[in-house]
Parts: C-alpha cells; sequence; structure tokens
C-alpha cells in the first residue's frame, strides 16, 4: 500500500504552489486517504471527550489512560495481535481501576493531594514499566516502540478504520443522550446528585469513554502525545469561548482541523505525525492565549 | 416555657406543611448527630437552621433531600417520603467557590437548574423550540429577580463571591420550587453582601411564596427577616420564634453547659460562652465522609 520509495526515504514528495494539486497528490494513495479518515474519527471522539475532561479538571487521569494503551499495545504484538486492541483493552482496564478509586469533589480538597491523583501516579508508572517489559521481551520490536508512544499513520487498513468508527460512533452516541446530565455533574455535583442525576455512575461511565477516546487518539499521536487531541483543542476551545455548546463544537474543528494540518504536514516532510499535529495544536492555542488575552474583558 | 415543636404533639402538624420531622434520628459512620427531632415547616415560612460547625446542620438538609435517609423516626417532605419531591426543591449546597477556570458561564449554571437533569441534547426543531424559547424566558426572568442580569454572560469563576451566591439563588429558584433549602448561602460574604443576599432571599420567600429554609453560623443577618428558627447543638434540636429559642435558658439547656444570649442596642443577639471552638469545621468533614 505503501508506496516505496516514499517509505524508504520517508520523505521526497515535492510540495508544489498548486494547492489543488497538492491536495489531488494528499488523496493519492489510499493509505493516505485512510489516515484522513482514521485521523478524523479520531479527532472528533478526542476533541468531545477531551472537552470535558478538561471542564472537569481530570487531565491527569486521562494522561494516565493514554499511557495504560502503550503496554497494551506492546502486549498485542508481543502476543502477535493487532496493537489496535492492545490499546483498547488497556486504556478500558485503566478506567475501571482509576474509577475504583473515589474521586475528590473539585473544591473541597486540593486536587493536587488527594487520594485520586496519587493512585493514578502509582497506575500510571506501573503501565510504562510493564510496556517496558514487553518491547524488551519482544526483541527487534524496538523500531515499532516509537510509533507506539509518539504516533504513525502509517498502514492503517481499511479493517481499523471500521473500529475506530464504531468505537467512536459509541462516543458520540453516549454523550448525545447523557451529554446535558454529564455537564451539570461536572459543572455542579452536589446540585446535580440531589436532582437525581447520577453522578457517580456517569463519572465512572465518562473515564470508560475517556479510555476509548485515548485508545483512539493513540493510534494517531501516540501513547504519549495524546495531549495533541485530548487537551489542546479543548483547552484552546474554553479558553476563546465560555458558552458550553461553541465551545464543545469548537473543540471538535479544532482537533480535526490540526489532524488534517498534521496529515499534511506528515506527508510533505519528514517530520513524524505527533511532532507536527502538536505543533499545529500548541499554535492554535498559543493564539487563542494571546487573542483572549489581547481582548482583555471580552470573556463570554 | 413551652417551645413549639420539640416534644411538641407531632400528630398536631397538617398534612399540609412543607417539611416534617417525627423523632427523628441522624447518624453518620455509625455515629449519632442528632436524635429525637420534632420539626414541622408551614408553607410559606422562612426558617433559618442555626448552630455550631459539626452540629449536624448541613446533615439536616441532606435528609430532607433525601441524600441521607434517617436512622430513626420519621421524615417528611412535600407531603412525599424525603428525596421524591426533589424536582420540587431548590437546594444551594454548602460551599465553595467555583473554580476560576472553570470555562461556563452563570447563565449555564442557572440554566443547568432547569434542564440538566434531562436526557438528550437540546437539538433544534421536533416542537423542542418552543420549550427552549420558554426555558429561555425563565432563566431570563429569574436572573432579573436576583438581579444577577449584568454579569451572567462572564465566566461564573470570574465573578464575585456574592455575585455567584446570587447566581446560586437563581439557579436554586429556577424550577418554581416549592421549597428552597440554603446550606449557608451568606458563608464567606462580607457584611453588606450578607445584608444584600438575606434581603433578597427574604423578598423570594414572601413574593413568590417559597419556603426557605436557611442554614447559618450566625443569626444576625437574618434575624429581622425569619419566621423562625431552628437551632441545632448537642445532638438535639430546639425550634420557635427567635427570641423563644435564641435565649439563655434555651441554648443553656440544649448545649447542657451555661450560654448567655445579650441584646446589644441594636438588636443583635450575642452569643457568649457557646462550646464552638473545638468542633470547629467538622461541618465540612462530615459532609463528604
Amino acid at each position: 500500500m505503501i508506496p516505496a520509495h516514499w517509505a524508504a526515504q520517508g520523505t521526497a514528495i515535492p510540495l508544489t504552489w498548486n494547492i489543488l494539486q497538492d491536495v489531488r497528490q494528499l488523496f493519492e494513495f489510499h493509505f493516505m486517504v485512510n489516515a484522513f479518515r482514521a485521523g478524523t474519527v479520531v479527532a472528533v471522539a478526542a476533541g468531545l471527550l477531551g472537552w470535558f475532561m478538561v471542564l472537569r479538571a481530570q487531565s491527569f487521569a486521562g494522561h494516565t489512560l493514554a499511557v495504560a494503551g502503550f503496554p497494551g499495545a506492546a502486549g498485542a504484538t508481543l502476543a502477535g495481535l493487532n496493537p489496535a486492541w492492545g490499546f483498547f483493552a488497556f486504556c478500558g482496564a485503566g478506567a475501571a481501576i482509576i474509577a475504583a478509586v473515589p474521586r475528590a469533589r473539585a473544591g473541597t480538597q486540593g486536587a493536587g493531594f488527594s487520594e485520586e491523583s496519587a493512585a493514578i501516579g502509582t497506575v500510571q508508572a506501573v503501565a510504562l514499566a510493564l510496556g517496558f517489559l514487553f518491547v524488551s521481551l519482544y526483541h527487534g520490536f524496538l523500531n515499532g516502540i516509537n510509533a507506539l508512544l509518539f504516533g504513525t499513520f502509517l498502514g492503517i487498513t481499511d479493517a481499523q478504520v471500521g473500529v475506530l468508527v464504531a468505537v467512536a460512533a459509541v462516543i458520540v452516541l453516549a454523550l448525545a443522550i447523557g451529554g446535558r446530565q454529564l455537564l451539570f455533574a461536572s459543572v455542579d455535583p452536589d446540585v446535580a446528585e440531589a436532582r437525581g442525576v447520577p453522578v457517580t455512575t456517569l463519572g465512572v461511565a465518562f473515564l470508560l469513554l475517556l479510555g476509548f477516546a485515548a485508545a483512539e487518539a493513540s493510534q494517531i499521536t501516540g501513547s504519549l502525545l495524546v495531549f495533541a487531541l485530548l487537551v489542546i483543542p479543548a483547552a484552546t476551545a474554553q479558553r476563546l469561548t465560555a458558552r458550553p455548546a461553541a465551545s464543545i463544537a469548537l473543540s471538535v474543528v479544532i482537533a480535526v482541523a490540526v489532524t488534517w494540518l498534521g496529515l499534511a504536514a506528515a506527508y510533505y516532510s519528514s517530520y513524524p505525525i505527533g511532532f507536527s499535529v502538536t505543533t499545529f495544536g500548541f499554535a492554535a492555542y498559543t493564539l487563542a492565549q494571546i487573542a483572549t488575552h489581547r481582548a482583555g474583558g471580552r470573556q463570554a | 416555657m413551652n417551645l413549639r415543636s420539640v416534644a411538641a404533639d407531632p400528630t398536631a402538624a397538617t398534612a399540609a406543611s412543607t417539611a416534617e420531622l417525627v423523632d427523628a434520628t441522624a447518624s453518620l459512620g455509625g455515629r449519632t448527630v442528632w436524635s429525637g427531632v420534632n420539626l414541622t415547616v408551614e408553607p410559606g415560612e422562612f426558617v433559618a437552621v442555626i448552630g455550631p460547625n459539626g452540629a449536624g446542620k448541613s446533615t439536616l438538609v441532606k435528609v430532607l433531600l433525601g441524600l441521607l435517609p434517617l436512622a430513626g423516626g420519621e421524615a417528611t417532605v412535600l407531603g412525599r417520603p424525603p428525596g421524591e419531591a426533589s424536582d420540587r426543591i431548590g437546594y444551594l449546597p454548602q460551599r465553595r467557590s467555583f473554580d476560576p477556570g472553570l470555562r461556563v458561564r452563570g447563565i449555564d449554571v442557572v440554566r443547568l437548574g432547569l434542564d440538566g437533569d434531562r436526557w438528550g441534547v437540546p437539538l433544534p426543531g421536533l416542537g423542542r423550540m418552543r420549550r427552549r424559547q420558554e426555558d429561555d424566558r425563565r432563566v431570563d426572568e429569574v436572573l432579573g429577580l436576583v438581579g444577577a442580569t449584568n454579569y451572567a454572560q462572564r465566566p461564573v469563576g470570574r465573578v464575585s463571591g456574592g455575585e455567584q451566591q446570587r447566581l446560586l439563588i437563581a439557579q436554586a429558584l429556577v424550577r418554581r420550587p416549592a421549597l428552597m433549602l440554603l446550606d449557608e448561602p451568606l458563608d464567606s460574604l462580607d457584611l453588606p453582601n450578607q445584608a444584600a443576599v438575606a434581603a433578597l432571599i427574604s423578598d423570594i420567600c414572601r413574593d413568590q411564596g417559597v419556603t426557605v429554609m436557611l442554614v447559618a453560623h450566625d443569626v444576625n443577618p437574618i434575624l429581622s427577616y425569619i419566621d423562625r428558627v431552628v437551632y441545632v447543638a448537642g445532638g438535639r434540636a430546639v425550634s420557635g420564634t427567635p427570641h423563644e429559642v435564641v435565649r439563655s435558658d434555651t441554648l443553656s439547656r440544649l448545649y447542657g453547659t451555661p450560654i448567655e444570649v445579650l441584646t446589644t442596642s441594636d438588636g443583635r443577639l450575642v452569643i457568649v460562652g457557646h462550646p464552638e471552638a473545638p468542633a470547629r469545621n467538622c461541618d465540612r468533614h462530615l459532609q463528604h465522609d
């Protein structure tokens, strides 16, 4: 699927001044079409879940879920399975473990000192160590470790795209049904609970969905760079507007945009996908900071 | 002296009372917080729940909300067991201010009080537009009522403590509740804001016909507005008019230690010698056990 000259040199597709030509060239190969399909799906899921993660100040949990995918993918490779299954299995398991630790309510304790963060840190260390073990056991796999940690967009099959679409559909559907209650439970848990909103159940369900979103994003950005899609678009969107609906939509748009730009940049340059996606995200975030700082009082 | 509800004949309470406790006992983690509490709150009353930290004021609120089952006795809220009428109760929890980084507007927090427990996303069309317009109108209405219209569009973490309290009162009020349970809404406000928010709550109670139970440390900011006081201390509770309850003999009996209540020239009540200090901040710990 991947053209030999391209894979061998890792670059050398010339960028012209003819944008139409460039875009046509971008979709010339099926592997690249699949990369765009997968990237778009992943960006939508990450933009949505990431928005709630940033709102709930659960970035550390999100990061740990993503790191948990690394031993999953490494272990799956070791066992001769598709790494995607390892990502999903371990991210899901990590979410279940973190959900089992009682979460301190926002505002009642300093988040940095809660039991949750210590437990999450422990999970993260064990996950990384386990991943390193699997990589060591699988001799000759050391080239693949970069892809698992820092992302790749090569060799995504039609079947993989199908799985990503299915999982993303579950995420979108779940949020369409319970998103408003999740927002209530995130912003105002005490009042939500008194109103009969299942605050604890929603918290657990959210972590599981976050695990799946992290597993999806990991397959493009790698385990260590999921925040490029999970945090940066959401943080940028929340910086730009405090209207929830607009903010969520913006988060998704930014996630998709940086993914497309990142894929194009990686295709036309020799720089890896994890770097290019993160860089475009960082640029958006920086611009948003500057714009809102200069706008001063404009908050809504 | 004959106190109205403690040890009064519980059968005398009419079925129409807004909230009622009969010989109620509450415990948290195996420890009895209070016991033998009888309480009747009539419709339209403004009732203050006063007492030292850790006495179980918030526990009383949680019992009425149905979040904490009674260890003994009976509770009725709006004619039903606690928790079954939660959609007719406006609740303002003890807190806590919003995180300054929370990027959600005040108006969104108020709106969540109206529709935050609904499933599904608000999509245009399909006959939902009319409901949304009604919701928008109601949110604007309560924002005007509490005087929060001017800052409702700002992120809620960025407005002052007094402004946040007004938004939260609007949130509690937005569904036209029959009963509002306000847990320390005056806490952490400066004195002018305490007076302003107390006056606002009183106005809402009278004009909207809402029964209000307000938890406070200090009876003074609300003294001129309230119909009754529930004083929670020493594992028990006493209720009556402020001048029946907040006096030396009643409080001394409640605490089991001599307490003196002095009245200043401007009518404020000063409680001397109540053993609050050792129990400081227990309330907060209990809440999140």
